[in-house]
């Protein structure tokens, strides 16, 4: 939790976002994130984040379905619960394999969405600063995290230069928060 | 651009080298085993012949089934390298006389025994007893005739259709769609006709019916699964070597990212396809069913079996999973070298059991068949890759294969 103060820059085109979210990189201000009404090809590359690691955690949650669906299975066949079934072994891999490769995949697909969520901070009932409300619409809308030191004015006047067509200062919460729009907003800066 | 691909004298020279050996092996292997009084020595002689034979024509088959599919689907991927399934596929014909010579060679004239006691120990349906007869309806030699030379002279005639469409839309005005349609009418019948043999009735009649008093339904989608696989890793090895060579400019990682990609995920479907049949069949324990694993999994061919699943599913799935891996030029091409011989593994653990009980080798006969097979297959396609152009230009998805983004 932590509120925080933005400049924030509203673009009506991706020709002009992409060479002001270069310039916005090149002249060393923090970029808080930038929203957009579609999926923007190349965007992530434009403004330099790192690749995503959800793969190593579904990976990982994979893993985690093998192991629970063998061990479990195993446990309960062999030692909690021994049935004889058609005079199979107790411990009968071949039986076991379906259910272990149905665990894998919804413990890795769960866990990765959950994980997607989490990194995207998008959940039911959460709640992010919304910082225009036509940034799901038709424009491209950027921000800028700003602190103490910043000079507003020469950040306006530079976010100006590079085609936006609306700007502003905002204080809001930077992560995001479980509840109601209206107990959150306006904020004091802390 | 280096649109053009002269055979460099290496290749040459080791194609022609791999097909001697081959030769030289075939004569000395006719000599020895087959004048040997030992039936199993016999057998050997002929079992690795069917199984080099029928692996090689059905993976250069597979590469008209990417055609296929991919103009279906219009697919943009492959247009980059298009050239080189297209080339495979337009030596199938070489692969399906070979096969074809084997397979009725091996049906018609090798019997062991006189009078009432001939039998074939390969095709045992060709002198049946009383299952067999019971299957007599299908597995009998006027169907084997048939369908061996339908599914043949089918393959050679696509594959060598496909490269002419392909080749007449170079000619073509530019912008006319007429060939591109064209080409999309016959995919669809080739995948009519690729259900009806590879996807169905061929492998039953070529490889299944060696163990006659066994079946699965599973069986030909497992045998598709395999040659899919190696298929796709012998176009990759040939777009490596081309690069290698300077050509195929247009070709870039995202173009090899899709045939990892497509050798991964089939090696996946091959495990899937290949536990389906082993699971219900240890399930059900059947004998009659259970015999094909009692040979193979506790019997002379364990070995075998285990490092079928480990180079087939284990290997890839560790190997290729990540994407920078598929990206690589280095692990692609030693994962297709290594799923090649994996899957003629398959294909021996599939041919060998029945015939040769527990005397199975892989030895110089083997290794020299399998080399004279290679040789044919690096002579006849480099032969054909260098007589047009590499690069396609006048297909309509060029540039959408040029700024492909997997």
């Amino acid at each position: 939790m932590a509120i925080k103060k933005f400049a924030v820059a509203a673009y009506d085109d991706e020709e002009v976002l992409f060479p002001a979210v270069k310039s916005v990189r090149h002249s060393g201000y923090k970029m808080h994130d930038v929203y957009t009404p579609f999926p923007v090809h190349g965007l992530d590359h434009a403004m330099g984040l790192k690749d995503t690691d959800l793969h190593t955690a579904g990976f990982i949650f994979g893993l985690c379905g093998t192991s629970t669906a063998l061990g479990f299975m195993s446990w309960i066949f062999t030692s909690d619960w021994p049935i004889n079934f058609g005079g199979k072994p107790h411990f009968s891999l071949p039986a076991f394999i379906p259910i272990t490769f149905e665990l894998t995949v919804l413990f890795s697909a769960v866990g990765m969405v959950l994980t997607w969520c989490y990194l995207n901070q998008v959940m039911p009932g959460v709640k992010k600063h919304v910082f225009h409300p036509r940034q799901s619409d038709d424009l491209f809308v950027m921000a800028i995290e700003l602190n103490d030191h910043t000079n507003e004015q020469e950040v306006i006047d530079f976010l100006k230069t590079t085609g936006a067509v609306e700007t502003n200062i905002q204080v809001a919460e930077a992560d995001w928060w479980y509840g109601r729009w209206d107990k959150k907003e306006p904020y004091e800066l802390a | 651009m280096n649109e053009r691909f002269e055979i460099p004298a290496r290749l040459r020279n080791t194609s022609i080298a791999l097909m001697l050996i081959g030769i030289i092996t075939l004569i000395v292997g006719a000599v020895v085993l087959l004048g040997s009084n030992d039936v199993f020595e016999k057998s050997r002689f002929w079992t690795s012949l069917i199984q080099d034979s029928v692996y090689f024509l059905m993976i250069t088959a597979a590469s008209i089934f990417i055609q296929a599919a991919t103009s279906l689907a219009q697919g943009s991927w492959i247009v980059a390298y298009r050239r080189v399934p297209e080339a495979i596929g337009a030596n199938v014909w070489v692969f399906g006389v070979i096969a074809a010579v084997i397979l009725f060679a091996v049906a018609f004239t090798y019997n062991i025994g006189s009078g009432n006691a001939v039998h074939n120990p390969i095709y045992t349906w060709m002198h049946p007893d009383e299952i067999e007869q019971k299957k007599g309806a299908f597995l009998n030699p006027g169907m084997f005739v048939g369908f061996t030379l339908f599914t043949i002279a089918a393959w050679s005639f696509f594959g060598k259709k496909f490269q002419a469409l392909s080749l007449a839309q170079e000619k073509a005005p530019k912008n006319d769609t007429k060939i591109y349609w064209t080409m999309v009418k016959w995919s669809g019948v080739f995948l009519g006709v690729y259900w009806l043999t590879q996807m169905s009735v061929t492998p039953w009649m070529w490889i299944m019916s060696i163990q006659a008093h066994w079946f699965s339904t599973m069986f030909s989608w497992y045998n598709f699964a395999s040659i899919f696989v190696s298929g796709m890793a012998l176009i990759l090895l040939w777009v490596v070597y081309l690069k290698n060579q300077g050509n195929l400019e247009l070709v870039n990682k995202e173009h090899v990212h899709d045939l990892g990609k497509f050798m991964f995920a089939f090696s996946i479907f091959w495990t899937y396809v290949w536990f389906d049949q082993y699971m219900l069949i240890w399930y059900a324990n059947e004998p009659e069913e259970t015999i094909f694993f009692k040979l193979r999994q506790q019997g002379p061919y364990s070995l075998i079996f285990y490092a079928n699943v480990i180079i087939n599913f284990v290997m890839p799935i560790l190997i290729l999973m990540t994407a920078p891996s598929k990206r690589n030029y280095f692990t692609v091409t030693f994962m297709a070298m290594v799923l090649i011989f994996g899957h003629w593994l398959d294909f021996f653990q599939l041919v060998m059991p029945n015939p040769m009980k527990d005397h199975w080798h892989i030895s110089w006969y083997e290794i020299g068949i399998f080399a004279g097979f290679a040789g044919v297959l690096i002579f006849t396609v480099s032969k054909t890759l260098s007589k047009h152009s590499l690069v396609p230009v006048n297909n309509m998805l060029l540039k959408e294969t040029v700024i492909h983004h997997s």
